[in-house]
């Protein structure tokens, strides 16, 4: 199973890198960042080009470090990255012109007002005030903070100010929106709002969205492409995207009656078969339909009497990259 | 783009200058200090010595016709003891109202964590910190050398162009004089903001800086019979610089390149404070 995933996700990086745009959202060259003697990332090497892309870890993974280090806040001991296209050595100032980010923690000056403070955050990122101010409005108008935006930030609950630091970082317009555990704190429906709140922009298609986060629903939920952090070291990368693709062309079928006849029936409508007692597992060929298998098994009466999906949760791939 | 519109919409629009952008956080940093009504009273004072000055001014070129006419010795001598005092008095009140208005400058950003959110922007440290020195720098200039400037010129316009061209180097002085104040000022205060979490606590180190300095000085001086003990004192350096500056001889003792040297390793002592402090994560090594 684990095998075929990672062929599966292989094969489907290949189609989508012709499909994915030309820049890579986020290309690690060898990148190592030491704080004193401890190594926090080791030697990365990837390229990451979804709309969606998640960065999944255990606490301590290096997961924020990451993210700190591609904004210029920390410096590599060694190797470098790329982030659309800017090196991080030398174009911190273009990176940051690019992006929007929303911080883990609590970061909001409380003594201000939402509009203000969002509004003075557009400015520092180089819009007009009169732009800034206008595009202010518009940002909590989105994240759905319309009614509250004259109040003092100090006065919000927790995903209010969770929202409120979502709406300054997509304020200005990024290309690129690092999101550090947007969900952290949450209930369930404000969790869920928050989700949803990402899912629109990411479909918006206006910009690329990197989404660091421990909760693996979180990713799943809105990512294609998962990069799984542990120690430091990439431990599995993963396109959810293709992969759910994949998967929803690959079958077990447990059936009763079947002979050569009924796989050679399957195969010559260019599926893959492989035969394993009475399970059959297949891959469907393009344009072919499960009415059709079922049509098949029909005229030569073949009972079916169990067809799964082969689908690996992220949990599943999460818990054997921790494995391994 | 109307407020209606709730999905998200990128910004194609124009962008300020990069240069620009250290003067979005004077204009909202001033906004927010304005906004204490005490700092404002305290703003409005510092009018009064300047007010005061302009008056004995006019008060001493109008004596002066008086005098001819009376015969009598002139009341009032408008020189560089007058600019020293008044920039005394000046630099005393702008010690205050920065007591009250630096500490509150960086420390909510940090007590907040909003650093991270300035320093994702194209935006550096160097310009944060300029950002904020600059609210200090226009509010203390505003007080110290711009009317001491206005009197200078209101005193030359009264005393004739002689008078002007020969004290035309008054007027350097009292622009440097303020200069190296604010810089002080500003450095000292937002280092201790910086550091300090609460503003009322920072406000007190600033004064104990001030005052306790300058006990700390006197002790030593008296302990060790010595007089190096004044390089703790920031008023007793600053006055030295300043009577250098005014070229008065006020029996210092220490000489005013000593006096330079502390005061410029003091602002080298701040800036290190503020680069150790302003940045977008603290790394635990």
């Amino acid at each position: 199973m684990s095998t075929a995933i990672h062929s599966g996700a292989a094969g489907v990086s290949d189609r989508q890198a012709s499909a994915a745009p030309q820049t890579p959202v986020i290309e690690l060259q060898g990148l190592s960042v030491r704080f004193g003697n401890r190594e926090i990332l080791k030697n990365l090497v990837c390229s990451l080009r979804g709309r969606a892309i998640g960065l999944l870890g255990p606490n301590g993974a290096g997961k924020s470090t990451l993210i700190n280090t591609l904004l210029g806040f920390y410096q590599p001991s060694s190797g470098s990255a790329r982030v659309l296209g800017h090196d991080i050595r030398t174009g911190t100032r273009s990176i940051r012109s690019l992006v929007g980010y929303m911080p883990e923690n609590d970061a909001l000056i409380s003594k201000m007002s939402a509009v203000s403070f969002v509004q003075m955050m557009a400015e520092l990122s180089g819009l007009p005030p009169s732009a800034a101010l206008e595009r202010a409005h518009e940002a909590l108008f989105c994240v759905g903070l319309a009614e509250a935006r004259y109040r003092e930030l100090g006065t919000y609950s927790l995903g209010m100010k969770q929202l409120a630091k979502l709406a300054q970082a997509i304020a200005h317009g990024p290309k690129l929106l690092i999101l550090d555990e947007p969900t952290n704190g949450l209930d369930p429906s404000a969790r869920q709002r928050m989700i949803r709140m990402i899912r629109d922009i990411r479909d918006s298609k206006q910009l690329q969205i990197v989404l660091c986060s421990h909760l693996l629903r979180d990713v799943e939920d809105t990512c294609e492409e998962v990069l799984i952090l542990k120690q430091g070291n990439i431990a599995h990368y993963s396109n959810l995207e293709e992969e759910r693709k994949a998967n929803k062309r690959f079958l077990e079928l447990e059936t009763y009656g079947a002979n050569g006849d009924f796989t050679e029936a399957i195969e010559k409508l260019g599926c893959e078969c492989a035969v394993t007692a009475n399970r059959l597992k297949m891959i469907l060929a393009d344009g072919i339909e499960i009415r059709d298998i079922y049509r098949l098994a029909a005229e030569r009466d073949v009972r079916i009497r169990r067809l799964n999906f082969r689908r690996d949760t992220l949990e599943d791939i999460f818990l054997k990259a921790m494995e391994n | 783009m109307a407020v209606y519109r709730r999905s998200y919409t990128s910004y194609s629009g124009s962008l300020t200058p990069a240069w620009s952008r250290f003067l979005v956080l004077f204009r909202y940093s001033r906004k927010s200090l304005f906004r204490s009504k005490l700092q404002t009273a305290l703003f409005v004072l510092s009018f009064f010595f300047p007010l005061l000055c302009l008056i004995s001014i006019y008060l001493a070129h109008n004596l002066s016709f008086l005098e001819r006419l009376t015969g009598s010795n002139r009341l009032l001598s408008i020189d560089n003891q007058f600019f020293f005092y008044f920039i005394y008095v000046q630099g005393v009140l702008a010690f205050v109202l920065t007591a009250f208005s630096g500490p509150g400058l960086i420390s909510p950003d940090i007590a907040n964590g909003a650093l991270p959110l300035y320093f994702c922007r194209p935006f550096s440290r160097a310009e944060y910190v300029l950002g904020k020195a600059s609210v200090l720098a226009i509010l203390l200039s505003q007080i110290t050398w711009i009317p001491g400037l206005i009197l200078f010129a209101v005193q030359g316009s009264l005393a004739g162009a002689a008078w002007t061209w020969e004290h035309l180097w008054i007027a350097g002085s009292i622009v440097l004089s303020s200069l190296i104040w604010i810089a002080i000022l500003s450095l000292l205060a937002m280092a201790l903001s910086a550091w300090v979490k609460w503003r009322v606590v920072a406000g007190a180190l600033l004064l104990a800086v001030m005052f306790f300095g300058a006990g700390f000085a006197q002790a030593i001086n008296a302990v060790m019979r010595i007089q190096s003990g004044h390089f703790f004192s920031v008023v007793y350096l600053m006055t030295t610089v300043w009577s250098s500056l005014f070229r008065l001889d006020n029996q210092l003792s220490i000489s005013p390149g000593e006096a330079w040297t502390a005061l410029l390793l003091y602002c080298a002592i701040c800036l290190a404070l503020l680069v150790r402090k302003v940045r977008a994560y603290e790394v635990v090594r």
